[in-house]
């Protein structure tokens, strides 16, 4: 438990590396990055997520459509996907966004011979079960939620959310280059991997910040109870079905951030990322230190 | 290189084998269960945050839907109701029984002539969509206080005139505490016209505070009881009994 206590980042102690014969003036480091809670809650989120956004997929399948305002307009979807029967009577997946037709049959409307919006690797349960969708999506709902809750008191207290997640102005100074380094895949070294670069500091304060509350509001404003205690949530979202299509683009917010994220782990580090989020201690490289 | 696509692979493969888990666990006798525990969880909390007698919004003429989708049962087929629909429902009777002090027996005209409540609210179904539609019908608690409820009851059950194609009659339930809500309402007509067959002629109820599959349709008896055990498969509702949650409020 004293791990709770200790800070994350400035713990630091010098470790020569054993045998720094092939590249001269090397050493390595290992730095304290991740407190246990934040462990904790960071592999609480990987099950969580995984089957928050696969039970919502189900969910979505049983009217996949999704519209703004309050009400269902049956033929002013802002997007639909479903299978379409074209005049040579085949069955094809149609995606329309904003009026205009894609053809995504094998995918999206139409896969593995099913009229179906998303297709079975992407839903749980696989086969169409909207009251199982419900049950898995509800379940995980509280305890994304409990963990969210428990991780923002946690980081506002410790102050892990001022130190490590929220950019400074001088960070912010830095996203041109930042954006430079990292379409060419060029990654902190040295002392700059101590720290969270902006655009990390970004998305990490970003998803957990902003995108996680809005889809926890956006999921309660389509709940009919508690827009009758909170009224104000139809306001602030547009309408329930605005709600629903927000916590949809939400959601894919989330599954780009998942993307974006493990590729970053796997490019620049995996065992020493996935360690560090295991055991807490991350090894940081020092060139050109000469004992 | 190698290593990338071996932790693709990796992370490919474990997708998979979660999803089949996850598929196991949804037809295993005992994970549902823990699952369902949510819904206890969900109905306490919103129980505490919503006061008892907060309104759902109700809207104006200019919101209405253009087309108010009829789902579920749309026609109860039976030989009764087909005979009863010829008439215009006038034999058409809603009983009020079970733990009450006086069971009581209403028309539809009796109905038609009690103190109405006129509500445009928003109907948000289980599947994902909502339409907005004007209800008007009697007030349930205004029908409930004249049969007078026991202590006892805990839950009103609606009977309902249609059957699935297997036979099974539709039932749904509430708590009684949910009946008198001020905009739960027994409603015999919608956007001004007396119900349709497909939307639940002659009666149907409205408790706006909850999913769509709640509002039954065809409503010929109310039955006050302290267990919901023992009525259709004892878990409340028509689609409680496939799965559904009873406590519909998400």
């Amino acid at each position: 438990m004293s791990n709770l206590m200790e800070s994350p980042m400035p713990m630091a102690e010098a470790v020569p590396s054993p045998e720094p014969i092939t590249v001269p003036h090397v050493t390595t480091e290992r730095i304290y990055r991740h407190r246990l809670l934040v462990r904790i809650c960071h592999w609480l989120n990987v099950p969580c997520l995984f089957i928050l956004i696969m039970s919502g997929l189900q969910i979505f399948n049983a009217h996949p459509a999704l519209y703004w305002g309050d009400r269902s307009d049956r033929d002013k979807p802002l997007l639909s996907i479903r299978p379409m029967r074209t005049d040579s009577g085949e069955l094809k997946g149609v995606t329309t966004i904003l009026g205009r037709r894609f053809d995504t049959t094998g995918v999206l409307g139409y896969s593995n011979g099913m009229g179906r919006a998303f297709p079975a690797w992407a839903t749980v349960p696989s086969a169409r079960w909207l009251a199982a969708g419900r049950q898995w999506h509800l379940f995980f709902a509280w305890v994304f939620v409990i963990n969210g809750v428990l991780f923002a008191a946690y980081s506002l207290y410790s102050h892990h959310f001022k130190k490590d997640l929220l950019p400074t102005g001088q960070d912010l100074k830095q996203i041109p280059q930042a954006v430079k380094d990292h379409l060419v895949l060029r990654h902190p070294k040295g002392d700059e991997a101590r720290r969270y670069n902006v655009l990390q500091k970004l998305a990490y304060a970003g998803i957990l910040f902003v995108v996680a509350p809005v889809i926890v509001l956006t999921g309660l404003t389509m709940s009919p109870t508690i827009d009758t205690a909170f009224p104000w949530l139809l306001t602030i979202f547009g309408g329930r079905q605005a709600a629903r299509t927000i916590h949809f683009i939400a959601c894919f917010s989330f599954v780009g951030f998942i993307v974006i994220h493990v590729a970053q782990v796997m490019l620049t580090g995996f065992f020493n990322n996935i360690g560090s989020m295991i055991t807490g201690w991350f090894t940081v490289q020092q060139e050109g230190v000469k004992p | 290189m190698a290593r990338r696509g071996f932790l693709k692979a990796t992370v490919g493969a474990a997708s998979l084998v979660a999803l089949a888990g996850c598929d196991n666990l949804t037809q295993s006798s005992w994970f549902p269960g823990i699952l369902q525990k949510a819904q206890g969880l969900t109905e306490t909390a919103q129980w505490a945050i919503t006061p008892a007698n907060a309104m759902a919004k109700e809207y104006n003429e200019a919101d209405i839907s253009a087309l108010f989708p009829a789902n579920g049962n749309t026609d109860p087929g039976t030989q009764d109701y087909a005979d009863m629909a010829q008439s215009n429902f006038a034999g058409w009777d809603v009983s009020i029984d079970g733990l009450v002090k006086t069971p009581m027996s209403y028309s539809l005209a009796a109905i038609k002539e009690m103190p109405a409540r006129t509500q445009i609210t928003r109907h948000d179904c289980v599947e994902g969509w909502s339409a907005i539609g004007k209800w008007t019908g009697v007030p349930l608690g205004d029908l409930l206080r004249a049969a007078e409820p026991l202590p006892t009851a805990k839950y009103a059950v609606f009977h309902c005139a249609d059957v699935d194609e297997e036979g099974i009659a539709y039932y749904e339930s509430m708590a009684v505490a949910d009946c008198y809500h001020p905009q739960t309402i027994l409603a015999y007509e919608l956007n001004g016209l007396p119900l349709d067959v497909p939307h639940g002629a002659p009666l149907r109820l409205r408790f706006e505070r909850q999913l769509g599959y709640k509002q039954a349709k065809y409503i010929q008896r109310i039955e006050l009881v302290e267990s919901l055990e023992g009525i259709g498969m004892g878990k409340g509702g028509y689609w409680e009994d496939q799965g559904y949650e009873w406590y519909a409020g998400i």
